[in-house]
């Protein structure tokens, strides 16, 4: 405050300092939260245009790689039927390829091993789901829990431990080795929660780190007697009990386990967390708009740690049921990508349960299909871990744009500008 | 200098801002362009200063159609424009921030201040602005920065000056002296577009008033038309102007704030040492320049700022610290200033907005379970009431306008029984026919015996619905008088001039200021 601001002749009063230099924070944290809530809640007509979008591209790819095309390639002019002939067969060769290997192999010689793809596609598909919901969660609240992996690997660890070293009646164990892993994602989550409630620490720097302390936790674990075979020193848990395992779904033919069932339960629970409760409601107004939540009364902070824990307990559900259902036994790469693979997926499903339901299902499809693709054709497999890319990078790509460009995203938006 | 903007149409998506509008700025006068928030006022003026590319439509300086690809068109046609929001770099002197993007240099590359001074200087006497060129900016009261932001424009030579909003950071004596600068501006030779919601300014100083609603010109009128006329062309439907409350028969004082201290983020008072009271069924209106703490005295009540010092008593109970939920649960009812940012969540339905902080509470939650029913009935019921215009319960509260959009928070504010009633600039960006409606509904909330709290920065609305006025001058309160004092006196407090001598003050030289601003009482 300055001297000259009290001269009552000069009638001048003081300026507003606080509020003004409040304002360009608070705007450009809107306008991030913005671009994170019309990349996660957009429309589903861009999403399917991104994915079919990538399936070209994808398909120019494999023109692009495909030593058959390139010969005729060099006799272009001469015969360009040729060449569009051997495009357009690499191109549809290997896409059905992948579709009888993720869906349904028609040339199959029973009907068991014709629905086969389907079931493993499922199997896939269900830690997908599970993760996926709980990095939606974080999403519409606001918050970007990066760190599933870590939550994953937690969750399989502590609900494998569970089910690999006590000794319980059926169902009970089953269900405690699945609380178990509840529990111990949503304590690892909670931590990334408590900590930017508490310092403000941001959770994408903090899920990230505890990714690593979690990789390397469990590397260590299995370096332990109690996590190890006896007389093994191979980095891997003795096997699941069996009172302990998720019962398969359609026998022993089908890898297909009651972790599909899961998924469906875990998508109706958030669908019901976030429309119908009031967890949800507050999970959405602080993740929309703090500043009116806190207004309103709500605990915004506890609010941030809560979020986390639910977003954690469910992507620790499904470190457990990837365990419990598919692999059996605790080796360090038993979160493969899940985690990394749920942020896609739930960015997929546009953070809906329904929405991700199906995403998780199309990822899966796409990825044992790819490797069904890749044995029938040679194409590589790596085409397909480049669809993924591209139809997340254009679900991404418009908002992204917009904000860069600062265009109008609606014309509500520009009504104050032009007040 | 001429200027014409013809059939000037500027739309951004669905939304056409600006529709076919037709303005003749002449030389030496004062063209007010009156229009609610949201009009296409400020569309248009950017427009102008060719900051927005029209849609179609020409503008014409002295008959001859010219192109603006950007300011700097409009600033060599001899256009110059004060913003709302000062264009100002703060830690620079007044020569710096007029010499700011036409930068003189002498031999060598080395600034010339010295002739930036001279213009400056020059400036400054011929129209009695009384600027120190060698003053840094931020230093400066905000009047006098607006004076900084006009002496930027007429340095490069502006013909046409646009004024946009230049009333509405300023204390009324500032208005004044800016209505009279306007004035020798014109004698000047100089055109003024003048943008304003404020009907009393308007009349005042203007020559021409063209009236803008929704993006047309709805009519021009003279200034001698009342403001009755002028607000029912800018609304498109008669208003009704005076709010004819009954005085107050204030009960039980229930509510007291004891030598209350909110420090800022830097340690600084920004609610220094306020004591005050509100009896049941009386408002108490703290008047006050924007940034003078009554934001931190309000947010401090709700327990959204930490109370420093001092005591926040309701109904003999001392609320001060508690958190907002706790408060809100002791009956207080608040109003946020800025509803967009801390009143409402934006892609909220309305029906969602209107139980925001009654959410986790019977009967809209069984336990954790909301009752979408119930929120949907309540939504129905408070629609109807509060004359919500929306679509329905489902509506996003974003897609709403700012009145309809106040009207829920109002809605939800009101809708409990309440100990006590803050709003912070209850109709801040509200079209005129909605202040109508929620001024009655203040003042019936008031009159059903509770305690109301109205913070505005707006004379007007202070004198109209206050009871008692509290003005707030750097964190202080200065003075708590009747709603009877002259609007001069509250003026000179609002600019930190105690009671007694702003009652001399105003006593001295009551008539001109009076027939400037046409201000009665």
């Amino acid at each position: 405050m300055n001297d000259q601001r009290t001269d009552p002749e000069k009638g001048g009063p003081a300026a507003p300092p606080a509020k003004d230099v409040e304002q360009p924070t608070a705007a450009t944290g809107g306008r991030a939260a913005q671009v994170l809530r019309e990349v996660t809640t957009g429309g589903f007509g861009v999403t399917v245009l991104a994915f079919v979008l990538a399936l070209v591209i994808g398909g120019l790819l494999i023109i692009a790689v495909d030593p058959d095309v390139r010969d005729t390639a060099s006799y272009i002019f001469a015969r360009p039927a040729d060449f569009f002939g051997a495009a357009w067969s690499s191109v549809s060769d290997a896409y059905t390829a992948m579709f009888r290997g993720a869906v349904f192999n028609y040339d199959a010689p029973s009907a068991a091993r014709a629905l086969r793809p389907l079931t493993e596609t499922m199997t896939v598909a269900t830690p997908l789901i599970i993760a996926a919901l709980g990095v939606a969660v974080g999403f519409r609240a606001g918050l970007f829990n990066i760190g599933a992996q870590g939550q994953v690997l937690m969750g399989a660890a502590i609900g494998g431990y569970i089910g690999f070293t006590w000794s319980l009646p059926p169902v009970l164990h089953l269900l405690l080795a699945i609380i178990g892993g509840i529990l111990a994602g949503g304590v690892w989550a909670g931590v990334a929660g408590f900590l930017k409630a508490r310092t403000g620490a941001h959770e994408v720097i903090v899920t990230i780190m505890l990714n690593y302390i979690a990789l390397y936790l469990v590397a260590y674990l299995l370096t332990t007697s109690s996590f190890t075979r006896e007389g093994s020193n191979q980095p891997k848990s003795p096997g699941i009990r069996e009172n302990a395992q998720l019962p398969l779904l359609l026998g022993d033919q089908f890898r297909l386990h009651a972790g599909f069932l899961v998924a469906i339960l875990a998508a109706v629970f958030v669908w019901w967390l976030m429309t119908r409760s009031t967890w949800g409601f507050r999970f959405r107004a602080v993740g929309s708009n703090p500043s009116a939540a806190r207004t309103a009364g709500m605990a915004v902070s506890s609010s941030f740690v809560l979020v986390m824990v639910v977003s954690g307990a469910l992507t620790g559900l499904a470190g457990a049921v990837q365990i419990l259902g598919t692999e059996k036994a605790l080796t360090g790469g038993i979160a493969g990508s899940i985690g990394f693979d749920a942020i896609t997926v739930a960015l997929l499903g546009r953070s809906k349960p329904l929405g991700i339901f199906f995403a998780g299902l199309l990822y899966a499809g796409l990825n044992v299909g790819g490797r069904a693709m890749e044995g029938a054709t040679g194409t590589s497999i790596n085409i397909v871990l480049v669809i993924q890319s591209l139809v997340v990078l254009f679900i991404a790509a418009p908002p992204l744009i917009r904000s860069i460009f600062r265009l109008p995203i609606q014309p509500a938006l520009t009504k104050g500008a032009s007040a | 200098m001429k200027l014409e903007l013809r059939g000037i149409t500027k739309s951004f998506g669905p939304l056409v801002a600006n529709d076919h509008i037709d303005l003749v700025v002449e030389e030496g006068q004062v063209h007010a362009l009156l229009g609610e928030n949201g009009a296409g006022k400020s569309t248009l003026m950017n427009v102008l200063f060719g900051l927005y590319q029209a849609d179609s439509g020409e503008i014409v300086v002295d008959d001859t159609p010219v192109d603006f690809r950007g300011p700097g068109d409009a600033l060599r046609a001899g256009i110059g424009m004060v913003h709302q929001h000062f264009m100002l770099v703060p830690v620079f002197t007044v020569a710096e921030n007029v010499m700011l993007g036409s930068e003189d240099t002498k031999a060598g590359g080395f600034l010339d201040l010295e002739s930036a001074r001279r213009r400056v200087r020059e400036l400054s006497d011929r129209f009695g602005f009384g600027l120190d060129p060698d003053a840094v900016v931020e230093d400066l009261p905000v009047g006098v920065q607006q004076r900084v932001e006009i002496v930027k424009a007429l340095a490069r030579e502006a013909k046409v000056l646009i004024l946009d909003e230049p009333t509405a950071v300023l204390t009324p004596q500032e208005t004044d002296e800016l209505i009279e600068i306007m004035r020798q501006l014109k004698a000047a030779g100089t055109s003024l577009v003048f943008i304003t919601h404020k009907l009393r300014e308007v009349k005042a100083v203007a020559d021409v008033i063209t009236v803008i609603r929704r993006g047309k010109v709805v009519g021009s009128a003279e200034p001698t038309a009342s403001e009755g006329e002028l607000a029912s062309l800018m609304v498109g439907r008669a208003v009704s102007l005076g709010l004819d409350k009954a005085p107050a028969t204030p009960g039980e004082r229930t509510f007291v704030v004891d030598h209350l201290t909110v420090l800022s983020a830097t340690g600084q008072a920004v609610v220094d040492d306020v004591s005050f009271d509100v009896a049941q069924g009386e408002i108490v209106a703290i008047a006050g320049v924007q940034g003078n703490g009554q934001t931190e005295l309000s947010e401090a009540i709700l327990g959204l700022q930490p109370v420093a010092a001092g005591t926040i008593t309701l109904d003999s109970r001392d609320i001060a610290g508690l958190s907002p939920d706790k408060v809100l649960h002791a009956g207080v009812g608040f109003v946020p200033e800025d509803r967009k940012v801390d009143g409402l969540v934006l892609d909220f339905s309305v029906a969602e907005n209107l139980v925001l902080d009654l959410y986790d509470k019977a009967p809209y939650a069984k336990g954790i379970a909301l009752d979408l029913t119930a929120i949907r009935k309540n939504a129905e019921k408070r629609i109807d009431e509060f004359d919500i215009r929306t679509q329905g319960p489902g509506e996003h509260v974003g897609r709403l306008s700012g009145g309809n959009q106040q009207k829920v928070v109002l809605a939800r504010e009101l809708s409990r029984p309440l100990k006590l009633f803050i709003a912070s600039q209850p109709t801040r960006g509200v079209d005129v026919g909605s202040i109508e409606f929620l001024h009655r509904r203040i003042v019936q909330e008031r009159d059903n015996g509770t305690p109301v709290i109205i913070v505005s920065t707006e004379l007007d609305e202070v004198v109209e619905l206050a009871d008692r006025i509290a003005v707030m001058y750097r964190g202080r309160i200065i003075g708590i008088v009747p709603s009877t004092t002259p609007r001069d006196v509250l003026g000179l407090m609002m600019a930190g001039v105690p009671h007694d001598e702003a009652l001399a003050q105003a006593t001295a030289t009551p008539a001109p200021r009076d027939d400037q601003t046409g201000k009665t009482q």
